[in-house]
Parts: C-alpha cells; sequence; structure tokens
C-alpha cells in the first residue's frame, strides 16, 4: 500500500469528523428533478443534505422555508446544514430550474 | 423567455432597491451619477468573476465557502452604510443650512460617494454573480434561442431597474426637509438587514447557532415568496421566521448605528454652539 493511502487511512480512521454524520441524506439533481424528492427526516435534529448536480448546468438549491440558498456548480456536491427542525413539511426548489427541480424535506 | 426574464428580475431585485435608496440618499451631491456608475461598473465585472470561479469559491472552508463569502460581502457592506449613515448625521446641520440657503435637497451632500459606490458593487457582485450564472446556465443547455435569452435577461434586467427607479423617485416625493431623516433611517434598516442576512449565513454555515430558531412564523401573514415580503426583506430587512441571532443582530446594528449617529450629531451640535 502506498504510504499516502495508508496515512489518509490511518486519519480516516482517527478522525470521527470525517465519518458520515447521523440524519446525512444524500440527493442529486438530474435531468433538472430531484432524486429523490422527498425525505423523511426526525424532528429536533440536525440534518445534512448533500446534493450532487449530475446536470451539466448550474443550479442554487433554494428554500425560503429552511432559509437556504446555495448555488451548486456542474457536476459538483454541496453540503447543507439543516436544522433542528419542528416536524412539517419543508419545500425546496432548484431555482434555475423551478418547474422541475421540486422536493420536499418531511420533518416527523 | 419568461422564465428567464422572472428569475434575473429576482435576482436583481436586491441590488436595483439598494441603488434605489443610495442615489435617493446623495440627491443633490455633485458627482453622485459617476460613482454609482462606477459602482455598477465594478460590480458588474466583479459578478462575472464570482460567476466565473462560483467552484472555486464552493469549495473553501470545506464546502461552506458561499456562506463565508456572502457574510464577508453583507457584512462589510453593512459596516460601509453604517458608516456613511453616521456621517450623514455628524454633517446633517450643515446640509440643513445649506438647503436652506440653495432650496436644494442635499441629502448626503459630499457625503463619502465613494464608499456608497462601493456599497453599490457590493450589492451588484453579490446578486449579480447568480444571474450570470443563471443565464451562463440557460445558454448552455440551448434550450431556448440566443434571442429568447436575450430577450428574457433584457427584460428581467429592465423589471429589477424600474423597481429601482420607482423607490427612488418614491423618496424624492418625501419632502425636501425630511429626505435627509427618511433616507438615513432606511440605510440604517438596510444596514441591519444585511447585518442579519450575514449572521444567516454564518448560522448555515454551522458557525454560530440559531439560538431559537425560528423565533416568530409570520409567513402566513407575509410570506418572503411573496413579491412584498422579498422587497420588505430587501429593504427593512423583513424576514418571516428568522432565528434569535438573527433578530439580535439586527437590533444590535440598528442600535449601534444610531446610538452613534446620535451622539456624534450632540458633539456637533455642542461644538458649534
Amino acid at each position: 500500500m502506498r504510504p499516502a493511502l495508508l496515512c489518509a487511512l490511518l486519519i480516516g480512521l482517527a478522525s470521527p469528523a470525517l465519518a458520515e454524520e447521523p440524519n446525512t441524506y444524500h440527493l442529486s439533481l438530474k435531468d433538472h428533478h430531484f432524486v429523490p424528492d422527498m425525505i423523511e427526516a426526525p424532528a429536533d435534529s440536525k440534518l445534512v443534505l448533500i446534493i450532487k448536480n449530475e446536470d451539466p448546468t448550474p443550479d442554487e438549491f433554494d428554500s425560503t422555508q429552511l432559509r437556504r440558498e446555495k448555488v451548486i456548480p456542474p457536476g459538483k456536491e454541496i453540503t447543507v446544514l439543516v436544522g433542528p427542525l419542528k416536524p412539517g413539511s419543508y419545500k425546496f426548489v432548484g431555482e434555475y430550474h423551478e418547474d422541475t427541480a421540486k422536493g420536499v424535506l418531511l420533518v416527523k | 423567455m419568461f422564465a428567464t426574464a422572472i428569475i434575473v428580475f429576482r435576482e436583481v431585485l436586491e441590488m436595483a432597491v439598494v441603488v434605489g435608496v443610495i442615489l435617493a440618499a446623495a440627491e443633490g451631491a455633485p458627482g453622485r451619477g459617476r460613482w454609482v456608475g462606477l459602482g455598477i461598473a465594478g460590480g458588474v465585472l466583479g459578478a462575472s468573476l464570482v460567476a466565473a470561479f462560483a467552484e472555486k469559491i464552493s469549495d473553501l472552508a470545506s464546502g461552506m465557502g458561499q456562506e463565508y463569502f456572502n457574510t464577508a460581502i453583507l457584512g462589510f457592506a453593512a459596516l460601509l452604510i453604517g458608516w456613511t449613515v453616521v456621517w450623514m448625521k455628524s454633517h446633517g446641520r450643515e446640509m440643513a443650512a445649506k438647503l436652506k440657503a440653495t432650496g436644494k435637497a442635499v441629502a448626503a451632500g459630499e457625503a463619502p460617494l465613494h464608499m456608497l459606490a462601493v456599497v453599490v458593487g457590493l450589492a451588484v457582485l453579490r446578486e449579480g454573480a447568480e444571474a450570470v450564472l443563471f443565464v451562463y446556465g440557460v445558454i448552455l443547455s440551448d434550450k431556448e434561442g440566443p434571442m429568447a435569452v436575450v430577450a428574457g435577461t433584457a427584460l428581467g434586467l429592465g423589471g429589477g431597474a424600474a423597481v429601482g427607479f420607482a423607490l427612488y423617485l418614491g423618496l424624492l416625493k418625501v419632502s425636501a426637509r425630511h429626505l435627509f431623516g427618511v433616507t438615513s433611517t432606511l440605510l440604517a434598516l438596510l444596514a441591519s438587514g444585511m447585518a442579519a442576512q450575514a449572521a444567516g449565513y454564518l448560522v448555515a454555515a454551522g458557525a454560530l447557532p440559531g439560538i431559537i430558531d425560528p423565533l416568530w412564523d409570520s409567513s402566513w401573514l407575509l410570506s418572503n415568496d411573496a413579491v412584498m415580503g422579498r422587497l420588505l426583506s430587501v429593504l427593512v430587512g423583513y424576514q418571516d421566521h428568522p432565528s434569535a441571532l438573527q433578530v439580535l443582530t439586527y437590533a444590535a446594528t440598528l442600535a449601534a448605528i444610531l446610538g452613534l449617529a446620535k451622539r456624534i450629531e450632540k458633539t456637533a451640535t455642542v461644538a458649534r454652539a
């Protein structure tokens, strides 16, 4: 094994920050649709949304209800931190393709 | 075309409002048009750069680069606007005297116009970058012909400019005697709103807690999704469900600007007495 890889592995094992946080949800934007377009998440917890843009054009994750707004460059991934949230449904859109890129975060 | 126009309009609304208020605040100041124009031009250049480096910015600070970038821009703009308000207040008497002498409203007088130009530039840069990215995406996707993209963009920009100009004209309707007070108060509210927004970005980055989040929810009354809610959010910082941290930041900024202005106004009066 190459030393650099070994180092990375050891750091990875030693550092809990690199492990995936609980309540992490992966989404992607494909053909200007969110996949999945509905996520169920627990109330009163911190949530991590990781959104990958698989389209060749930029978009913007936008939710007034979650009070988040973040550009997703094409082919890139962004992390959006939200919560703790009260139970309810929180809508979000890809602002540049609002007619198709729609999703909802169901908090229970 | 209309879809393009609507999104461009939304993205440029904030800068239009900022430019409108600043134009009114600097009414009668010599060289105002040149400085504001310079600010817009610089902002457009900056917006294109930010859009070009969007990926790099996004990757900074373990993926929280956009949040910190927005915090920095908004914080800096709030600081400059706050400073301008304090300056305006400290020169208020001179301006009132000038008004009596010339009969013309000189709200900001020879106010630090270069500073206001920077504020205009920052506003254009921040929101303009998103508009540039969006239009770039529309061009790339090739869904609309080039003419439709140009027409949609022009329509959106024109709509935004119209709102800014209407705000400016509306402010000029305020009697000359009150223009100074109204514009300086509006600028103070604008700065406080920007500071609160900056605090919101720090919460989004996970750097600060929202404390109580949300502190209230008045979206049933006036939602930030509605045009009026959007306008008020830019103009006076209205948020339909702010976190306690945002409300505290708003109040602290407003108190700091008005407090400092009052204190300086007092010393200026005493000094001249």
